[in-house]
């Protein structure tokens, strides 16, 4: 009886825990494995210990790959922080179709990154798209949009009229139009969802700060960046990690809407880059160099959060 | 909110906010009804409209593509019942131009577009592949969350803390780190191109494990000490405690497992290579190479992919967002 007691807990555990290890565990451990040996098509080769690494390091495609990776992190991250945050307040503060406009702020979410990825290439397409025509009632100039390698630093100069400096050509000059505008549809897909969080967020602060403010004369805007801000922190925190991982990950909107990372690889981001040595070249040694790369950048990241985290906790 | 004005400017953000998120939707519909034509002359954008020319000859009206309109004649091709040009005329008829007339028509919806993008490809195929997959996959996370749950939130056993940071960091490492390694793994188990590579390694779920775990620790420990008094066992009360009294959660926990299968593309695009297993979204992606200029055609496929999701969403749309908006906030 007693040894059936100390058992039965793990029994129930076992087939989450079985399919944990085996789909999860090993082959993380695996991946790291893989990475430092010659790998045929699915046959293990010789161990070669960090040359892959080496070779990643001076692949001029790896880097541009994280460099165009860190550009939409740098961009979609922020933008997914402080749009769902003023909305989210602008929904708390209403009474009436509270409940429609969440539904509608949710939509993006619940559907298909490839569907909606298909929508968005059409929506960015040169002769008939949404996006064009929008600028044409703007009265500005179509773009290319998806086939612009240009920065968006001196494109936007040009546009207005002005010549761009040389340090614009490279990395400095921005995301490509290309890349940022797979910035704008992952922004939009994911806005949702975060504009929830923080919604709830707000509800569990209590209404008490605001009247003793309202009482010393504080104003709105004051209330939100002396208030607001300060408490919704630890929302913010879980917000920034979970948007962060997520916008490492993107991969599906680069499969759909770009030729293979096109133009001229300014929209190959880390994922698509794994994808296509593992899967494509079937280079699958080299491929689990590169994911353990982001592996260990994404480890870092979290673990800076979470320090940040404890300091700047109110 | 008392001030008018204020309360006016909020509610007009909220509008323009909400129009950006709904508006590629609309503008998703609206073209897959649309004729390429129509797409391309780019004139009738959110509302198909349709316009052609017709030849009035005595009372018989006849579609045509009108070529040229130039002093007071009309060359034109007449088209058949098929919009094909017809071959019971000469293929350049010249007309006087006063018989040849435009017609507007506003909206004018092409559901054929549906149709002709079924008979390009499979998509009822794909269709049951990915509701097989999401089916067989929502059992075994059920079952296994469930007991996985039960056992975190409601036995005492050893490195029980332990266990339960090692579930929850798995659920922190991306897909695409450990990608690779699995592609080796069920090549080694002959699993690649096998429904089992696409539903087994799925039946695991941490986040639902999460969800059940909270909502059993909510549960009155009375519940249990008069089930235990009545000698109950502990496989006892899971099904007739804890189970009756979950009836919501579960439905959170399968409408979080459907959307996750439903949507999940990059692991099928690898680890499937056989047309006839494509699930929806692989099936998808390939029909965007195919056809990638057949715009509303495109978008008649992805309006049909993203509808039964939809569909779901606004039927249990309070409950899903509700559960979102709690399984963010860290207990």
């Amino acid at each position: 009886m007693k040894t059936k007691r100390k058992i039965e807990p793990y029994l129930y555990l076992l087939p989450a825990l079985v399919l944990l290890l085996l789909f999860r565990f090993i082959p993380i451990l695996m991946s790291f494995a893989i990475s430092f040996f010659d790998f045929g098509i699915t046959n293990i080769g010789k161990f070669i210990g960090f040359g892959h690494y080496s070779r990643l390091f001076a692949d001029k495609e790896f880097w541009q790959s994280m460099g165009n990776t860190l550009w939409l992190v740098l961009i979609a991250v922020p933008a997914s922080i402080i749009l769902p945050l003023i909305f989210a307040q602008l929904l708390n503060q209403v009474e009436r179709l509270k409940g429609f406009f969440r539904t509608i702020y949710f939509m993006p979410y619940v559907t298909s990154l490839v569907a909606v990825s298909i929508v968005w290439k059409i929506i960015f397409s040169e002769q008939a798209g949404l996006a064009n025509t929008f600028l044409g009632w703007l009265g500005m100039k179509p773009q290319l949009w998806l086939a612009e390698p240009q920065g968006i630093l001196p494109l936007f100069l040009e546009n207005i009229g002005i010549t761009a400096p040389q340090w614009m050509d490279g990395w400095l000059g921005g995301p490509s139009l290309a890349l940022f505008s797979i910035i704008i549809m992952t922004v939009w897909k994911g806005l949702g969802y975060n504009t929830i969080i923080y919604l709830a967020g707000l509800q569990n602060i209590s209404k008490v700060y605001y009247e003793a403010a309202d009482i010393d004369g504080a104003g709105k805007l004051r209330q939100f960046f002396k208030i607001t801000v300060p408490l919704i922190s630890p929302t913010t925190f879980y917000v920034l990690l979970m948007t962060t991982i997520v916008s490492f990950q993107t991969f599906a909107q680069i499969y759909m809407m770009t030729d293979k990372g096109g133009p001229l690889g300014t929209t190959k981001l880390i994922v698509y880059y794994i994808y296509e040595k593992g899967f494509d070249k079937m280079d699958m040694g080299y491929a689990s160099a590169a994911a353990i790369i982001l592996f260990i950048v994404i480890l870092g990241l979290t673990m800076l959060q979470r320090r940040l985290e404890k300091t700047v906790n109110y | 909110m008392k001030n008018p004005i204020a309360s006016t400017l909020t509610y007009i953000f909220l509008i323009i906010f909400g129009a950006v998120m709904v508006v590629p939707f609309i503008w998703m519909l609206s073209t897959s009804l649309m004729t390429q034509g129509e797409f391309n002359k780019n004139d009738s954008i959110f509302i198909p409209k349709e316009e052609y020319h017709v030849w009035k000859d005595g009372n018989v009206e006849r579609r045509v593509i009108l070529v040229q309109s130039k002093d007071g004649k009309a060359v034109i091709h007449v088209l058949d019942s098929e919009g094909q040009i017809s071959k019971d005329f000469e293929e350049y008829l010249e007309v006087p131009d006063n018989q040849v007339e435009m017609v507007r028509k506003k909206p004018s919806f092409h559901f054929e577009n549906f149709i002709n993008a079924f008979k390009k490809v499979p998509f009822a195929t794909y269709f049951a592949n990915t509701l097989y997959v999401s089916f067989f996959t929502l059992i075994g996370v059920l079952i296994s969350s469930v007991l996985a749950a039960y056992a975190f939130a409601r036995l005492e056993f050893k490195g029980k803390d332990l266990l339960f940071y090692l579930f929850l960091s798995m659920m922190m490492v991306p897909e695409p780190i450990y990608i690779i390694s699995s592609y080796i793994m069920l090549d080694k188990f002959n699993w690649l191109d096998t429904y089992n590579a696409l539903i087994i390694p799925w039946c695991v779920n941490i986040f639902t494990i999460f969800l059940f775990r909270q909502h059993f620790k909510s549960l009155p420990q009375e519940l249990f000490d008069a089930a235990s008094i009545d000698g109950c066992s502990t496989f006892g009360m899971l099904t007739r405690v804890v189970l009756p009294l979950s009836k919501g959660v579960m439905a959170t926990a399968a409408v979080f497992s459907v959307i996750g299968s439903w949507n999940s593309f990059m692991w099928p695009l690898v680890m499937t290579d056989r047309p006839e297993l494509r699930v929806l979204q692989v099936g998808l992606s390939y029909f965007n190479q195919e056809a990638s200029t057949q715009t509303t055609l495109l978008m008649a496929a992805s309006t049909f992919s993203i509808v039964p999701i939809l569909i779901i969403f606004f039927l249990a749309q309070k409950q899903i967002i509700a559960s979102y908006a709690k399984a963010g906030l860290k207990d």
